[in-house]
């Protein structure tokens, strides 16, 4: 066995792209471990974790590309040092001769001098910078990166209410606006019901249904999963509240978040009252309690679907709902979740059910992961210890392959349940990705699999091909994920 | 910072209000008191004879023949080695020089005077292509070309200039932009409208035909005649920008084929160095990398005002020639140029780039926080003494120095 | 007023997120360009890299001096 690395100084790509070369070149012949990162002090421990890096790649500085490789022989080792510099140099290839790109947000702004919004996805640790830069440069910004110190949110959203710009994120996956889908987020048709949210599965969610049920959004606006916290005291859910009370496109505003903070939620459900519009109020595992006159609690997402277009979404089912029994002998239930959000409103949807659940991402009054054979457990998968150093998820698949193999393979799983995420910015094809593995490891009297498919027939995935891909596999889709935890429930309390 | 943006403004404004005028060509002793015998003039910051690279050693035992120094090359590097000599850089002195860049008593030096501010400039004038001084030729076709040049060519360009008044450059820039020159690699149009120019009153001034004709011909052969106008140009537009306090634009970068060196308006005049890097181009035939000198002169002026590699969009041929990628890229190189500059300049435009004009104004704080350095279009020389120009190609700024002159500038405005 | 010109309007006035075009400077993932790009929106795609080339001191330097 041997480990080499190498390290290209002052050279940066993208995480996406680093991971995308480390998975091929992982899967060459004799490689142990395989892995690119930039060198930063976490990135470094990942890679020393891996046991792939060296006394070279311990010297590389944070603007460096270190490129780590554990194989059975040094041949091996080399050929996979030069496949991997083949590929980090393949793009600026095709690229010479392509049109201008600039470098900096002013060149950019000096190309297009009308921009509105800055999409900013770089690493957490400069985005705040880039989000500055771009709101004094009189832009809106929706910042999808996390791991933004939220000392930073606070200072940057402070400064963006004074020069009314509106800062969408940190860590916001979603928002549309005017009908362009922003990151991640579902081609849906335009309406008069205008979303706020803290989670973007939950806008997702939450804009599909409404789609199916044959209404339309007006605006979606993403905040940040922390923007209800106390620190930084929903500074961007109450200018966004602002915004859709004034839009003359909306004329029901649906809010979705974590419960807040107590005196965060006062201020929401004040400036709430103030409006004439009515307003769906979705503060998952909240107790729902305080709403103004104007304003219904919704428990689900797809209870706020429901409220906001004004009928219930039963009887839509989009495939038929079987009879369905679990593993024989099994207890236990395993959520395998792409969108936090979606695994939230599982819990709750089960313990409505007064059955006790488990997740790494707790609702009110679950409890945190323990032996996932005993227990009912719901994982978040797009969780930063699942994410840290590899790709979400909803963009690359894989990382719920070993979760999922694990457990149909566990005699003590009856069901697993699972979320499949449509829609821009996610990956081409996550449902035949799916059913590829669950006919390698499928097994003959396994776990009952149960899932939903957020997404609606305009996504660039098609909802209707999705969906046959995952029947044809033995899934049995609901035509909600609220739906897909109801019948889990009932097959497990069977 | 504001402070800084208020003082780049004004650094901006400086560089763009200049109105330099070529108006004169006399001896170098005459437009230089300062100098004197035994001193020598260089291109690029300080450097010793210790450290000085081939070609420079080369150009400094010519010149030190021609001024009646040395006996021959022999005994002016004994002299040299020996400490005989006063070296100092051209930017000291007002003046700036092509790759060696040697400037000294009796050579004749082109004036330029920016009208705005009232302060001059001063450049020797361009030895053509070939065996020539500025690439380390010393032998006596190299000294007796000089030698002609100060009793000939030198005077009859200064009485020319005298009788008409001058020649206003920047007029002259923007028609060469308009006719693929940026400047620095490619003058064929400004040194043929030059040539347009001075041919009445060099006739006008001269008595001679045969003195005539030869001044005619050696200025109608060189393309690259206009170089070292447009050089003498740059000092005299960016001396009035040097100084300003809390301005971190750059007033100068120039090499000596050892040392890289730059100048920062904020930081006055302390010159932040870095190892000269190679440049990358192609070679004449008979010659590779392995020939060439690491790059060298004063020349880096041009790009200092938004010429050269700052205005490659209007010389595509250059682009090719310099091996810098496809002539349809040369836009690419002024854009890029663009995220390192605070401004444009508005009166030298680029047609292909729908006459925007050329990036002007390099900010340190740019350059090191996007990493990309200056873009320097050079000709390339042998790093033997007297073999001459052996290539051409582009060379970047080595980063360097503007992180070495962000950590002085940032110290200087007390954040450090 | 005509479409363009409510455009014109907004932009001048400055506007907010929902009154005016979305115009996308993109800034980080390609593939989010690439998207907007194929459904017709506006967007530039800034090829960007960490500050100073990821030289923490210079690039705390630099957010000091502003650039």
């Amino acid at each position: 066995m041997t480990v080499v690395n190498e390290i290209r100084k002052g050279f940066y790509l993208d995480s996406v792209a680093l991971m995308r070369i480390s998975r091929s070149i992982v899967a060459m012949p004799d490689i142990e471990e395989a892995g690119l990162m930039i060198g930063t002090p976490a990135n470094k421990q990942i890679l020393r974790e891996a046991g792939v890096l060296n006394a070279i790649g311990e010297g590389a500085a944070p603007g460096d590309l270190i490129i780590a490789v554990r194989a059975k022989t040094e041949a091996a080792a080399k050929a996979c040092l030069v496949e991997a510099a083949s590929l980090l140099d393949a793009p600026r290839r095709t690229s010479a001769g392509a049109a201008w790109r600039p470098r900096t947000l002013r060149a950019a702004k000096a190309q297009m001098p009308d921009l509105s919004v800055a999409l900013i996805s770089v690493p957490g640790a400069f985005a705040a910078a880039e989000a500055l830069k771009a709101i004094r440069a009189g832009l809106d910004v929706m910042i999808f990166s996390d791991n933004v110190p939220v000392e930073q949110e606070v200072e940057l959203k402070q400064e963006a209410r004074t020069l009314g710009r509106l800062v969408m994120g940190p860590d916001c996956g979603t928002a549309i606006i005017g009908g362009v889908p922003l990151a991640f987020a579902n081609v849906v048709p335009r309406g008069d019901i205008g979303i706020i949210g803290a989670s973007g599965t939950g806008i997702q969610e939450i804009s599909c249904l409404i789609a199916r049920a044959g209404r339309g959004v007006s605006h979606a606006i993403g905040t940040g999963g922390r923007d209800l916290k106390a620190d930084v005291g929903g500074i961007t859910t109450l200018m966004a509240l602002d915004l859709l009370d004034a839009d003359p496109a909306t004329n029901h505003i649906v809010i979705v978040s974590k419960p807040p903070a107590v005196e965060v939620a006062k201020a929401v459900l004040a400036r709430v009252a103030k409006s004439a519009k009515p307003f769906t109020i979705c503060f998952l595992g909240g107790d729902g309690k305080g709403m103004p006159g104007n304003a219904k609690a919704a428990v689900t997402l797809k209870q706020a679907a429901e409220v906001a277009v004004g009928k219930p979404l039963a009887g839509e089912s989009i495939a038929p709902r079987p009879k369905q029994a679990g593993r024989k002998g099994a207890k236990v239930l395993r959520g395998l979740y792409s969108g936090g959000t979606l695994c939230a409103e599982a819990q709750i949807v089960l313990q409505g059910h007064q059955l006790a659940v488990t997740s790494n991402v707790p609702v009110p009054g679950a409890n945190v992961l323990g032996n996932l054979s005993a227990v009912h457990s719901l994982i978040d998968l797009g969780d930063d210890e699942f994410t840290r150093g590899r790709p979400h998820p909803m963009i690359e698949p894989v990382v719920r392959d070993a979760p999922l193999i694990e457990a149909l393979a566990d005699k003590n799983v009856a069901v697993i349940l699972m979320d499949i995420v449509l829609g821009y910015g996610g990956h081409a094809d996550p449902a035949g990705h799916l059913a590829k593995v669950l006919a390698s490891h499928g097994v003959k009297g396994g776990p009952a699999i149960i899932a939903s498919v957020t997404g609606t027939s305009g996504d660039p995935q098609g909802l209707a091909g999705q969906t046959a891909a995952l029947i044809a596999a033995g899934v049995v889709v609901c035509p909600s994920n609220a739906d897909a935890a109801q019948l889990a429930a009932e097959i497990v309390k069977s | 910072m504001k402070k800084i943006e208020d003082a780049n403004a004004e650094t901006l404004k400086r560089m763009l209000s200049g109105d330099p005028v070529l108006v004169d060509c006399i001896p170098a002793g005459d437009a230089i008191p300062a100098l004197k015998a035994g001193m020598i003039l260089h291109s690029g910051p300080p450097i010793g004879w210790d450290r000085m690279c081939g070609p420079m050693r080369g150009a400094v035992t010519g010149i030190a023949v021609f001024e009646g120094w040395a006996s021959d090359l022999a005994d002016a590097e004994k002299r040299a080695a020996g400490g005989q000599f006063q070296f100092a850089p051209n930017h000291h002195h007002g003046a700036v020089g092509p790759m060696t860049g040697m400037t000294t008593l009796s050579q004749p030096v082109l004036v330029v005077e920016n009208r705005t501010f009232g302060n001059r400039a001063y450049c020797a004038i361009n030895e053509g292509l070939g065996k020539v001084m500025r690439f380390g030729g010393n032998d006596a076709e190299v000294l007796g070309r000089l030698a002609w040049m100060r009793d000939e060519l030198g005077p009859a360009l200064g009485r020319a200039l005298r009788d008409m008044g001058g020649i206003p450059l920047k007029v002259l820039i923007s028609r060469g932009l308009s006719m693929g020159d940026e400047m620095h690699q490619r003058n064929i149009a400004c040194s043929s409208l030059l040539l347009r120019l001075l041919a009445p009153a060099l006739a006008r001034t001269m008595s001679d035909s045969k003195v005539l004709e030869r001044c005619l011909d050696f200025i109608g052969r060189n393309d690259q005649f206009f170089l070292n106008v447009g050089m003498a140009m740059g000092k005299s537009i960016t001396d009035p920008a040097r100084g300003i306090e809390s301005s971190s634009i750059v007033t100068a970068m120039c090499r000596n084929g050892t040392d890289f060196g730059i100048r920062v308006s904020g930081t006055g005049d302390r010159w932040f160095t870095a190892p000269v890097e190679m440049p990358v181009g192609l070679y004449f035939p008979g010659f590779s990398e392995k020939d060439a000198n690491p790059d060298m002169g004063d020349s880096a002026i041009v790009e200092t005002v938004g010429l050269g590699g700052f205005a490659m969009a209007a010389a595509p041929a250059v682009v090719g020639f310099v091996g810098a990628g496809p002539a349809s890229e040369a836009a690419n190189y002024t854009r890029l140029m663009g995220e390192i500059a605070v401004g444009i300049n508005p009166e030298w435009t680029i047609p292909s780039l729908d006459y925007a004009g050329v990036p002007t104004g390099i900010d340190i704080r740019r350059v090191v926080a996007t990493q990309i350095a200056p873009t320097i279009n050079t000709g390339i020389a042998h790093r033997q003494p007297g073999v001459g120009q052996v290539g051409a190609g582009v060379v970047k700024a080595p980063m360097g120095c503007f992180e070495e002159a962000l950590v002085a500038f940032a110290e200087k405005m007390g954040v450090a | 007023m005509s479409a363009e010109a409510r455009d014109k309007d907004q932009v001048a006035n400055g506007g907010n997120l929902l009154s005016r075009p979305v115009k996308v400077v993109n800034i980080g993932l390609d593939r989010f360009a690439k998207e907007l790009d194929e459904q017709s929106v506006p967007v530039v795609q800034v090829e960007w890299a960490p500050p100073a080339g990821g030289n923490a001191k210079l690039a705390a330097l630099l957010a000091k001096l502003g650039s």
